[in-house]
């Protein structure tokens, strides 16, 4: 008995995250997850620059000035993305609840229209942004 | 919490290459298979055989059988009735969950990869331990369930009713969806995972099973049901075309149906 319980804790993990090629819905699922995560770090730097702004012209300036610059520019713009695939990875989920679109075909169509509809809300926003 | 890495004792290294030599060797693949031997205590390693095409039959399982009998015996696998209905030699080829027996070689760019059934512990070679999964099954009660007295005849079912069960009767319990499936990688002890869930919805939706309230009591739980976020792998890579995903998503809808 006790033999086999030692066995049984040296028994190796098959691979798993090392082999298995990931499907387009199942990549789409983690994108969710680690847009969720960059929107969290996002919310916190909105707040900095909320409180920047209450706190007078020269901490708005500073804010201002970091969020201009290049890095910061292109985090925005990676938030901007990060908002829209949350977005709409949400509403295929509202979708999903309600037990439509659960199949093969239509899984991997909604999660390729999540990824394209993401990149177009992205240059919307930025384009509406710079236009106006 | 998820461990993304495989334990020190898991990880794959290389391992040895047997080639057969043909005089037509058009028809060359190789197969590169994980070994694990539990006598060795040494790390599992994965092996290369350069097989020849012409040797054996067009599926997965063929060329299998065919390197046990005349390569290597002491390659191990499980396997049966070879038409995918009894789901033995469910392993991971090609990146994907799949029955060795229903995979064409043909249909395999490249060299033929396989893995045993993903986050599993393994017993031997392609072998992996059932015993968790078995449990789940079990703690299911995966029977016909009824407290009004026993009919004199059988218990019968409109042909609507019956249809109800189309796409879940079928399963096979070869755990390929259950082991495709991240959240049942990382809380394979708590969560119950696509096959159990596909099959806990099967006597849900019998028309002839009474005991529906205790069956979703048993479910309602963050872990056992609601560690499904829809990944989808399940559905995606059935080797019999069923849809897991889908079953679990009308077991949530009768959650919050029956909340209301």
């Amino acid at each position: 008995m006790s033999e086999t319980s030692v066995a049984k804790k040296a028994r190796p993990l098959s691979p798993h995250l090392q082999v298995y090629r990931l499907p387009l819905p199942a990549v789409s699922s983690i994108t969710h997850r680690f847009t969720g995560i960059a929107l969290t770090v996002g919310t916190l730097v909105l707040t900095w620059w909320l409180v920047a702004a209450a706190s007078g012209p020269d901490d708005f300036d500073t804010a201002q000035h970091v969020l201009g610059s290049p890095i910061g520019l292109l985090c925005l713009l990676g938030w901007t993305w990060a908002f829209g695939y949350h977005l709409l990875k949400g509403i295929q989920h509202l979708i999903w609840d309600t037990g439509t679109g659960i199949t093969n075909a239509s899984a991997r169509r909604s999660s390729a229209l999540v990824f394209g509809g993401s990149f177009v809300l992205t240059a919307i926003v930025w384009i509406a942004a710079f236009a106006l | 919490m998820a461990e993304f890495s495989l334990p020190a004792n898991s990880k794959v290294h290389a391992g040895k290459t047997t080639s057969v030599k043909t005089s037509a060797t058009k028809r060359a693949k190789t197969f590169r298979i994980y070994r694990y031997d539990p006598d060795k205590g040494s790390n599992p390693t994965e092996d290369r055989y350069e097989i020849d095409l012409d040797k054996c039959g067009p599926m997965v399982l063929d060329a299998l059988i065919h390197i046990k009998n005349d390569i290597d015996s002491t390659l191990t696998f499980r396997r049966s009735c070879r038409e995918g209905i009894c789901g033995s030699c469910a392993m991971n080829i090609d990146g994907r969950n799949t029955l060795a027996c229903l995979k064409a070689i043909d249909d395999v760019k490249g060299d033929v990869k396989i893995y045993p059934l993903p986050h599993m512990p393994v017993v031997k070679d392609l072998v992996p331990d059932l015993n968790t999964i078995y449990a789940q099954y079990t703690s299911i009660k995966p029977w016909l369930q009824s407290q009004s007295p026993a009919p004199s005849r059988e218990r019968l079912q409109s042909p609507e009713e019956r249809e109800k069960l189309d796409g879940l009767y079928e399963c096979i319990l070869c755990f390929c969806c259950s082991t495709s499936c991240p959240s049942y990688w990382w809380n394979g002890d708590k969560y119950l995972g696509p096959a159990i869930l596909l099959q806990a919805y099967r006597w849900i939706a019998d028309s002839r099973d009474e005991m529906t309230g205790e069956r979703l009591d048993n479910l309602e739980d963050p872990f056992r049901l609601y560690r499904c976020h829809t990944i989808m792998n399940c559905t995606q890579t059935c080797p019999k075309g069923l849809n897991p995903a889908k079953a679990i998503a009308e077991i949530k809808k009768l959650m919050v149906a029956r909340a209301a």
